[in-house]
């Protein structure tokens, strides 16, 4: 019997009973489709993860001091202005002194993060203008009170209109809005990066908060590779400015967008991983589901086999038609199961804003898995039907 | 060589640890082109030899020669080559593929063929069952079919791989006498073009339209006769069918 006339047999077979066959599919189709969904789940948040923290500038060290540090070790601009001086491997560095305010302008109030940063902040963030310019150090020299908006505080204020010389009034000063930044999204901790107003970081110490204390230190390495070198530095700059000896734990702590992404996108995988083995699960239990239609039938098609044996079927022969037949029952129901899961993932994507990823990999595989799946449990009940005796097989009722 | 050789087959089984003497020393020759009735009550063997002439099951002791073949040291493979070249099963009943058509039904042999077949299955297949007067049920499944159209379309499929001989195992015994005779009828006429047919049957009705009558009894061959006065199948289904029309009539 060529492999052909084998196929097409299987195929009639299986249709003869579709809704057996649809049924016993189910658990493949449903297997195989959470398997895609779960992983395309998981690899869609840890893209947006990614690409969120990505768009906060991958080459970003924060500097930040350590929650219940003394006066001593408090971050002023004086570091800043060391490590820019100092650090051979660090491209920008800003100072940065930020507060929630109340802003008036425009239309009315809103509230938002106002940050004061230094012009260099611009290029660690790898942010753009939308609209006019950024401050200049000019600016931060003269204590300017001139103000960059977000993007959704100017439409917050000023709706459709251009924001560029209107005044806004922050805490009880007023500033004058000299530029509007590109729309930067939301970001990894699910804020609204857009939701901030950008002054001259020495206008913001003397005028917003009457202090000489920064929040963070942020830079920005020249490359990527030199990530931990370039932290390395900057912590011996820091050590040494601060007098603090080698062997004491500093006072601040130096983090690494780096290893922020790498941290994040190890969690997701893992959720990833966690999420695609407990899909596996439900493919197994639809594989067991073949076997046992598959056994069901052995049974019921006896005769069948019986009248095939008597005919010139070879015991192979029988083993192929059943083995045949639950790997085609198992990879039709992979197909059917990637389709759904496709549908399933635009679903999400469309209508619950779900970020979803499908991995043409994870597709080959799962099909792979499917037809895996369908050898492994379809081979006892067809080593079962091939092991009938033609005699008892034709007797069977 | 005749074309079945049986030399002194025994076939015994352990059922329960009581040994069953099904065969117990037989031996049979039988040429090509007889026609023969296989008798005997219940429990005399006469199924087990089938078995054994069908290559379905092994003899515990003995000879087994089809077609110069001896059969003894043949394996479960070699057993369904010889099923599939060499014998043509009809059976009591019918043991058709359900929800399959007349035609894919007789294309079954062909399928397990292991020749390499120039000629087109389908249309073979359907050639035989015009034989077999199915021409017009090409394609009727079995639930849509008589009893004796699904006889016709079962003998179509032994016939279809042109055994050595067809072994039928009560072919009439779930069917009406009209249905019988037509069954008979069709057996003749194969016989008459020289196939060799061997029918187990216990109605002495049926064996009168073969040519040779054996019969068993506890395993034993107790008697091997010619039929003198062969009974004709198709003058009876036509005796019949006239008896049968006349008492509807009246």
């Amino acid at each position: 019997m060529g492999p052909l006339k084998l196929l097409k047999s299987s195929f009639k077979n299986i249709f003869r009973n579709r809704m057996r066959s649809l049924l016993t599919s189910l658990g493949i189709i449903i297997g195989v489709g959470s398997v895609i969904v779960m992983v395309a789940i998981g690899d869609g948040s840890r893209i947006q993860i990614e690409s969120q923290i990505a768009s906060m500038g991958t080459n970003l060290i924060t500097v930040m001091p350590r929650r219940g540090a003394g006066m001593a070790n408090r971050l002023s601009k004086a570091d800043s202005e060391k490590l820019r001086d100092e650090a051979s491997y660090i491209m920008a560095v800003s100072g940065i002194r930020q507060r929630n305010f109340n802003i008036i302008g425009g239309d009315g109030n809103w509230s938002a993060l106002v940050m004061g940063v230094e012009p260099d902040y611009l290029i660690i963030r790898n942010w753009n203008m939308l609209e006019g310019d950024f401050f200049e150090e000019e600016h931060l020299a003269a204590r300017s009170k001139v103000a960059v908006l977000g993007a959704t505080v100017a439409s917050q204020l000023f709706g459709e209109r251009d924001p560029i010389g209107y005044s806004v009034r922050i805490g009880t000063h007023h500033f004058r809005v000299i530029g509007v930044l590109e729309r930067k999204g939301v970001g990894a901790m699910g804020n609204d990066q857009d939701d901030v107003v950008m002054v001259p970081l020495d206008t913001a110490l003397t005028r917003l908060s009457q202090t000489r204390i920064l929040n963070s230190i942020a830079l920005s390495v020249i490359r990527e590779d030199l990530m931990s070198q370039a932290q390395r530095e900057v912590e011996i700059i820091l050590r040494e400015s601060h007098n603090i000896g080698p062997t004491t734990t500093p006072s601040f702590d130096i983090m690494n967008m780096a290893d922020i992404i790498a941290t994040a996108a190890k969690t997701s995988r893992m959720l990833t991983n966690l999420l695609a083995a407990i899909a596996g699960v439900s493919l197994m239990v639809g594989g067991i589901g073949i076997m046992n239609i598959m056994l069901v039938s052995v049974t019921e098609r006896t005769r069948e086999i019986g009248i095939r044996m008597a005919v010139g079927a070879r015991r192979k022969d029988i083993l192929f038609q059943f083995l045949l037949e639950s790997i085609i029952l198992s990879l039709i129901g992979g197909i059917i199961g990637i389709l759904f899961a496709i549908l399933v993932c635009n679903f999400l994507t469309t209508f619950m804003a779900t970020p979803t990823h499908i991995n043409p990999l994870v597709i080959i595989i799962s099909a792979l898995f499917a037809a895996v799946v369908g050898i492994f449990f379809g081979y006892y009940p067809a080593r079962k039907a091939a092991g009938l005796y033609p005699i008892d097989a034709l007797r069977y009722e | 060589m005749s074309m079945i050789e049986l030399v002194g087959i025994k076939r015994l089984y352990q059922l329960e640890g009581i040994t069953v003497k099904a065969i117990q020393g037989l031996d049979l020759s039988i040429n090509e082109g007889e026609f023969i009735a296989v008798m005997g009550p219940s429990g005399s063997g006469k199924s087990t030899l089938m078995n054994i002439l069908g290559c379905l099951d092994k003899p515990t002791e003995g000879l087994y020669f089809l077609d110069g073949i001896n059969t003894s040291h043949a394996n479960s493979d070699k057993f369904a080559l010889i099923r599939n070249e060499k014998i043509g099963f009809v059976f009591q009943g019918f043991n058709l593929l359900a929800r399959t058509t007349a035609v894919e039904n007789v294309e079954l042999p062909l399928f397990y063929s292991r020749k390499d077949h120039k000629i087109n299955i389908k249309e073979k297949a359907i050639s035989v069952l015009k034989e077999v007067g199915l021409g017009g049920r090409l394609y009727h499944m079995p639930s849509q079919l008589s009893g004796g159209q699904q006889q016709r379309v079962a003998i179509a499929r032994a016939m279809v791989n042109n055994p050595a001989f067809i072994l039928a195992d009560e072919p009439t015994g779930n069917l009406d006498t009209e249905m019988s005779l037509e069954i008979m009828t069709l057996f003749q006429n194969l016989n008459n073009n020289g196939k060799t047919i061997i029918m187990v049957t216990h109605e002495p009705e049926l064996a009168a339209y073969t040519r040779r009558i054996i019969t068993m009894r506890d395993g034993k061959l107790v008697s091997d006769i010619p039929v003198t006065d062969r009974r004709n199948a198709a003058n009876d289904l036509k005796k019949w069918k006239k008896e049968n029309t006349i008492l509807q009539k009246s």
